[in-house]
């Protein structure tokens, strides 16, 4: 495992109970690595009072004796390092990769994807897109060729802010401080709100829909910072209510604040995420949850190793 | 205006040619509210007076699709010349909101840009200027396009709005069927 932030943390402490063994684990200054099994609550406990899970060189994990590498590190963008070099070198060894970072799935799909090729190791990441919910699995059980777009509301932090201000009819400034107060929106919440962490995910569900093709450049986004509450007053006149929207399809992907009817399917409030799947032949399907959080997403991370081990 | 009106209502144009006298808008638009008929917009063309010394007006409308021959019907029995009913020039409708500096990028030439868009009009608008916090002022539009040119309204909204720096909050999908979720269909 590599990275252990609130998903990395979360993983390593429900591997146990969901069958799995935890080999090494690393943080951005030290690791742990025990082929027999890492003490995961030590090493967790050593990061808490020490900063770091353990005295061994994070490098050392990647080499380490697994089946499959979770790499929980903090999304990167462009070149998604350095993500993208630990996929690559778990894929050289023929070892299976479960991804929490959007980076190398976001920003060079088609690459990962050619490694994968030669590589008897598989490339999984549920836990990219939607947090909890299952969105990435269920486009592959369907087939992706059977799905024509999907949108939906993929930012909590943008969404808490949008549903309060029309709740509360209070000002984005306000709204936003408020949920930095709460531990909602960080201190630096630009990547939310800007609307470039659901442009990621939109990203990365355009490229399962065609195959590849798209990175972040690609998208058309727009945020929500500083959206006046009258847009929202006069959207709730008109029976609706402004949301970030992400949509993605084979033609491209689109992010920004979108009118939606406001007692509807995607007006969901607070941190809670939507996505709307399209498919060709069995209509709509809605899927709603916890699109954020520590264990929310590894639940994500966990299913994926369970497809793996199957 | 409940949801079920609304989904069961679609727009209607209906030309008229009145008598050049006091009254007589009054008298021809009361037909129509009283028939159950919902008046989006109407464009008196004083300016346009026929050859027979009447004045056109041009009147959009959205009426359950069972109403409308009863509203012409009724129009016609109050003695108001109707000249073209039911050929529904605007099909669909869609909902967008501008926010920005409005007024500054001057409001009134941002709707005739949009409504020069031959397929699309601006049947309603609500505004709010900016507040004193420094929010930006917002301003709904409801435009009324030709059936099957949401997207070209929209993108005639989006290129201005581009070009004037001003963000648009359009309707979710609104290049597919969600767009037209308050749309009428035949």
């Amino acid at each position: 495992m590599l990275g252990a932030g609130a998903v990395g943390r979360a993983v390593a402490e429900l591997a146990g109970e969901y069958g799995h063994e935890v080999v090494g684990i690393a943080d951005s200054s030290g690791a742990a690595v025990d082929d027999d099994g890492v003490d995961v609550a030590s090493a967790l406990a050593a990061k808490d009072e020490a900063g770091t899970v353990g005295d061994a060189d994070p490098a050392d994990v990647l080499e380490a004796d697994y089946d499959a590498l979770v790499e929980a590190t903090p999304t990167t963008l462009d070149d998604a390092q350095p993500g993208f070099g630990h996929v690559e070198r778990a894929l050289a060894r023929d070892r299976h990769v479960v991804l929490a970072n959007k980076g190398p799935v976001a920003e060079r799909y088609d690459e990962v994807r050619e490694l994968e090729a030669d590589s008897a190791g598989e490339v999984r990441f549920e836990a990219t897109v939607g947090g909890a919910i299952p969105i990435v699995g269920t486009i592959e059980d369907r087939g992706p060729e059977q799905v024509p777009a999907v949108r939906g509301v993929l930012n909590g932090t943008a969404n808490f802010v949008l549903s309060r201000m029309a709740t509360e009819g209070l000002g984005y400034d306000h709204v936003l401080a408020e949920a930095q107060d709460m531990g909602v929106a960080e201190a630096d919440p630009s990547f939310d709100v800007q609307g470039t962490d659901a442009a990621l995910k939109c990203v990365i569900l355009a490229n399962l829909l065609a195959g590849g093709g798209f990175s972040l450049s690609d998208a058309e986004v727009e945020g929500i910072e500083g959206l006046p509450g009258s847009a929202l007053e006069l959207a709730a006149e008109d029976g609706r209510t402004v949301r970030l929207i992400g949509e993605a399809s084979r033609e491209g992907v689109r992010v920004g604040p979108r009118l939606v009817p406001a007692h509807g399917t995607l007006a969901v409030s607070g941190t809670m995420n939507i996505v709307q799947i399209e498919t060709r032949h069995g209509g709509r399907m809605n899927l709603s949850g916890r699109g954020a959080g520590g264990p929310e997403t590894a639940t994500a991370v966990l299913a994926d190793l369970s497809r793996l081990s199957q | 205006m409940s949801d079920d009106v609304e989904a069961d209502s679609r727009a209607y144009t209906v030309r008229l040619e009145l008598v050049d006298r006091p009254g007589e808008l009054l008298s021809a638009l009361t037909p129509i509210a009283d028939h159950g008929g919902n008046l989006l917009s109407i464009y008196h063309e004083r300016g346009n007076i026929t050859p027979r010394g009447h004045i056109p007006v041009e009147v959009d409308l959205e009426c359950p699709p069972d109403r409308f021959s009863v509203i012409v019907e009724a129009l016609k029995a109050s003695g108001v010349n109707v000249i073209q009913a039911g050929a529904e020039r605007y099909g669909e409708e869609v909902v967008a909101i501008l926010v920005g500096e409005l007024v500054e990028s001057d409001l009134s030439d941002t709707l005739s840009r949009i409504e020069a868009c031959a397929t699309a009009t601006v049947v309603d608008l609500s505004f709010v200027a900016a507040d004193r916090n420094g929010g930006d002022a917002s301003a709904r539009l409801r435009i009324a396009a030709r059936r099957g040119t949401v997207r070209e309204a929209l993108d005639a909204v989006r290129s201005v709005a581009e070009e004037k720096g001003l963000r648009v909050i359009e309707p979710v999908g609104a290049d597919g069927e969600a767009a037209t979720d308050a749309a009428v269909e035949p």
